[in-house]
């Protein structure tokens, strides 16, 4: 209010709840040009780089490959296709190990480089994008293969779908990049504005709205200034005034994610559980945006994206444009190397990125960040100790939650009572967690209590289908029962004809009556369906980088060391299965051992299927090769 | 990059807090008040602090021995020296030493480690190790010193206890050979302005009775609550504590002193008198904002500190002792709970009404 009142040009901003302020770290990387990552000899292109149903391939061992020409194509609408990110052949289609907070491998394309570096066919630019049709936008975006690349991955094209019972009044571009350290949509932002604005232009026309705000924190003066011109100029061009509106808005940690944002810029608030398109709004990254610009006014697909590859532990912090399925050791070695004191690697920032435990995994199109923490820079928090209910966490909690019950109950494993304190609008941003003076690792405990839940769920719908199965075979028995007492009935009847009349009303009846129960048998699996691709949303509408962890029962233990000591478990009975001798397993080993015999599948199948539509193909068949032999290059690379 | 067995999920960041450097906070905050009373009561105040510190460390660690746990973690938060310390605040500085030693086993021992240590406590330990004296030893525990005040003890003929003087108080209960009871204590301000509005004396004829009354309240007593107040002031601006329990509290105290201050002065004492004379202002800023037993919601903390404030004013006015801030403190404790249910936040992206 009072910022209208003293300055008229500047757009009302509000607030949201909480919200921390941070050293942002951005200088670390932010200083110089970004600079094209050297080309790898091979590339590792994971087949699932988005949220929803895996791609195919359609490529296999030995075909040469262009650049830009399709890996693999996408298996249903919330799907995306994956392109080669340079020329080469195919060495390998298998798993390998992807940066997934899981842990686990999924199938990759594995393409040995030719250095030539050449494209292949391509789909013909469409400079007059103004004059085609929404419908065929949205395919070439969803032929490009684009996804939400703030971090959550979720197809762009069915983003700009929201369909015709959602009026979109507003497009909001996220260029906030709140997380410290990341500075990727920073230098984005600064080398190509215009290209972000084309994106923006196109991405209004297919959603028919006049009105788009950019977000950007005001820790970033170069690029407010480089994209206030880039949209004045499209402005003017298209002739409308304001349509493009890049506001300046104070940095505040996670003012970048979805929700917060979308309330800084506009006043309103996504609906629990809901989506932006709820509310009339579209939200996508400035990443994504220059994404789309390439693929309708260039033809190109995303194969490239920026990606900051910054902290102490490494020596040279830096902004590259990296091909997809590049390896993170690859950029590592293009910054200087490790610098020795090397505490953890995390793709994404550190505040909601995940550690990944070899720098073997290759870039994707979600990854902005690779960040080498010393231990000075994410130091071990120790153990947790007693909550003191000071009620930190839910000042700064930007849901405004209270997370302090929420921990209490989801430690207590009660998933009704965390449900009542709204645990599912919890955005993970792990503001509570790094206020927390009792250092109870508080994000860890929601995230198990998440997968616990979907975990209950699932199996509460599959008593359900069991039961309805039973009845249906009751039915069809009983049914089978009549039927046959009905022909000798009607044997008998046919010797002495008289009052058939009643029972063929009865059996048209019955008849009736079963179609509606198959009807009704149907109905949950249908529903589960239509769900599915909501569920994804709702993920996608979390803030950037949101993702579902390999989640250990916290225990009062530090959660981090069951899980890891699970994971090892894990491997070492397949080493025992194997016939190799099991590994000693530090610490409570032998306890997690015996778990993951008992929790067995469940803990390999848990984690890719609690994100919807994961790789679950994946889950089944996660070689021991993978896990164990991929752990010991891991040592190595590491202290390098 | 050897796996590493510890911590694995996000945040990344370094913690920015924690609960030792949050009791130590609240120590330094303590320290201009503890020397004001110092200065005003004398040793006794410090020899109390040192006791009541050393007891309950030590009372920790054993109970924590039992329990099978380690000691150093429990011991290495401070959260036993801060009861310690607010304990040694409330009680007379002349109490002797097994007392303290007894309010503070109650403190640690029952209130706190019964019910599972710190985080887990229903009740402020060391309010609740107050109270069990002062129902238990009535006497001993509202027995204060006059204040350090030359004008007021010449017209008393008071005098005031040396360092050694007050050392053999406390360890042996004797007073120095020329001294009697009447010639070192005195009444506090609350206690000696209930008798005599008692005896029937108006609110005019009480302050003019005796020098033991200053500008707001009682004498030494408004300079205590003072530097109380600067402490408080210095921990918000830590954001130690937030402002909703000591504003709510402060607020309903003299809320409801100033309604019936303004309908008979004479029998009333003034809203100001209320906030300055007694543990008020300690209570609202360090007693009351224990986090563990006050509310968490910040509306429930409104409510939680506002009720505290009136329920002084009720003890103090109608109830059967002078000061209430340890009762009021304890009662709204059980209370805490059931307002924090009723007054949950409205979530994000929540309809209101929710
Ligand atoms: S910040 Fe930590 S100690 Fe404080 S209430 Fe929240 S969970 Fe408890
Ligand atoms: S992680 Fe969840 S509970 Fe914690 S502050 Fe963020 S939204 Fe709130």
């Amino acid at each position: 209010m009072l910022f209208s009142v003293l300055n008229p040009h500047r757009e009302r901003l509000w607030h949201f709840h909480g919200g921390i302020h941070l050293p942002d770290e951005k200088a670390l990387s932010n200083a110089g040009a970004s600079v094209a990552a050297p080309l790898p000899t091979q590339l590792v292109v994971p087949l699932q780089q988005h949220i929803g149903a895996p791609s195919q391939a359609c490529v296999g061992v030995g075909d040469q490959v262009k650049k830009g020409q399709v890996l693999a194509k996408p298996q249903g609408y919330v799907s995306a296709p994956v392109h080669a990110p340079s020329s080469g052949t195919v060495v390998a289609v298998e798993p390998r190990q992807v940066p997934h907070p899981s842990g686990l491998s999924a199938p990759c394309v594995v393409i040995a480089t030719d250095g030539d570096d050449v494209w292949g066919e391509l789909p013909a630019p469409l400079p007059d994008f103004a004059q085609q049709d929404p419908a065929e936008l949205r395919e070439r975006i969803r032929l490009s293969g684009i996804v939400g690349m703030g971090g959550a991955s979720f197809p762009s094209s069915v983003k700009l779908n929201p369909g015709p019972d959602q009026p979109i009044e507003t497009l909001i571009i996220n260029g906030a990049e709140c997380e410290p350290y990341i500075t990727c949509d920073d230098l984005l932002m600064r080398e190509r504005a215009a290209d972000i604005v084309d994106g923006i232009r196109v991405m209004l026309h297919i959603l028919g709205t006049q009105r788009c705000l950019v977000g950007i924190e005001d820790n970033k003066p170069e690029a407010l200034a480089a994209m206030r011109e880039a949209a004045q100029q499209a402005n003017e061009q298209d002739g409308a005034a304001g349509r493009i509106k890049v506001m300046e808005i104070p940095t505040l940690y996670p003012s970048g994610g979805e929700k917060q944002l979308i309330k800084i810029l506009t006043g309103k608030e996504v609906p629990s559980h809901g989506i932006p398109a709820q509310i009339g709004i579209v939200c996508q990254n400035v990443g994504t945006a220059c994404a789309v610009a390439d693929a309708v006014l260039r033809g190109r697909p995303l194969i490239e994206r920026y990606v900051t590859v910054t902290g102490r532990g490494v020596g040279k912090p830096q902004n590259y444009r990296v091909r997809i399925g590049t390896p993170a050791a690859d950029l590592v070695a293009a910054s200087g190397g490790y610098t020795g004191a090397l505490e953890k690697l995390v793709v994404g920032g550190p505040m909601m990125g995940f550690r990944i435990d070899s720098d073997a995994v290759p870039i994707t199109k979600a990854a902005n960040c690779l960040l080498a923490l010393t231990p000075g820079e994410s130091p071990d928090p120790g153990e947790p100790q007693p909550c003191i209910r000071c009620g930190r966490c839910a000042e700064v909690c930007p849901a405004n939650l209270l997370p302090q019950q929420l921990y209490w109950h989801a430690r207590a494993k009660d998933l009704d009572k965390v449900q009542d304190y709204n645990l599912f609008d919890c955005i993970e941003c792990g503001c509570c967690a790094v206020v927390c003076p009792s250092h109870i690792p508080l994000v860890q405990y929601y995230r198990f209590a998440k997968t616990e839940s979907w975990a209950r769920e699932r199996e509460k719908r599959a008593a359900e289908h069991a039961r309805e199965r039973h009845a249906a075979k009751e039915a069809r028995l009983e049914r089978l029962e009549r039927e046959k007492k009905a022909k000798m009935r009607k044997k008998k009847e046919a010797v002495a004809p008289k009052g058939g009349k009643d029972d063929d009303k009865q059996a048209a009846i019955k008849a009736a009556r079963e179609r509606a129960a198959a009807k009704k048998r149907e109905a949950p699996e249908a529903a589960a369906q239509k769900e599915a691709p909501e569920q994804n949303a709702a993920e996608a509408g979390a803030a950037a980088g949101a993702e579902t962890p390999k989640v250990a029962a916290p225990d009062g233990k530090p959660p981090g060391a069951q899980a890891n000591a699970k994971t090892q478990a894990k491997a070492a009975e397949q080493q025992g299965a194997q016939g190799a001798v099991p590994k000693p397993v530090p610490d409570d080993g032998s306890r997690a051992v015996d778990e993951a015999k008992a929790a067995g599948a469940e803990t390999l199948g848990a984690g890719p299927d609690e994100r919807p539509g994961e790789g679950s193909d994946d889950a089944k068949q996660p070689s021991a090769a993978s896990s164990t032999e991929q752990e010991r290059p891991r040592a190595s690379a590491g202290r390098g | 990059m050897q796996a590493r067995a510890g911590f694995i999920s996000s945040p990344h960041a370094a913690r920015v807090n924690s609960v030792d450097w949050v009791m130590l906070q609240v120590c330094l905050a303590l320290v201009p008040g503890t020397l004001a009373l110092v200065w005003f009561f004398g040793w006794g105040v410090l020899i109390n602090m040192a006791l009541a510190v050393v007891f309950a460390v030590v009372a920790e660690a054993l109970v924590m021995k039992v329990r099978g746990r380690p000691a150093l973690p429990a011991i290495a938060d401070y959260s036993a020296v801060v009861t310690a310390l607010l304990f040694a605040l409330t009680i007379p500085p002349t109490l002797p030493w097994w007392l303290t030693l007894l309010g503070i086993l109650f403190a640690i021992v029952i209130v706190k480690q019964l019910y599972g240590g710190i985080g887990y406590n229903p009740f402020n330990p060391a309010m609740a190790g107050y109270v069990f004296l002062l129902i238990s030893y009535p006497v001993a525990t509202t027995t204060w010193l006059p204040p350090d005040v030359p004008a007021l003890l010449a017209a008393q003929d008071l005098v005031t206890l040396s360092f050694m003087d007050s050392a053999r108080l406390i360890f042996t209960g004797a007073l120095p050979a020329e001294h009697t009871w009447d010639a070192v204590s005195a009444a506090t301000p609350l206690d000696e302005m209930r008798t005599l509005l008692d005896q029937g004396m108006t609110m005019d004829e009480i302050r003019a009775s005796s020098p033991l009354w200053g500008l707001f309240g009682g004498r030494g007593w408004e300079w205590v609550a003072f530097w109380f107040l600067l402490g408080g002031l210095y921990m918000l601006w830590r954001k130690v504590i937030t402002w909703q329990i000591p504003v709510a509290f402060l607020a309903g105290l003299m809320l409801a002193a100033a309604v019936f201050w303004l309908l008979d002065p004479q029998s009333y004492p003034a809203p100001m008198l209320h906030l300055v004379s007694g543990a008020a202002v300690l209570g609202a800023f360090f007693i009351a904002t224990d986090p563990v037993s006050a509310c968490t919601t910040k509306r429930g903390q409104l409510v939680y500190g506002f009720l505290i404030g009136v329920t002084i004013y009720v003890i103090r006015t109608w109830g059967g002792y002078p000061d209430a801030v340890a009762f009021s403190v304890l009662l709204l404790n059980i209370a805490a709970p059931m307002i924090d249910h009723y007054t949950q936040p409205r979530v994000f992206g929540q309809k209101r009404s929710a």
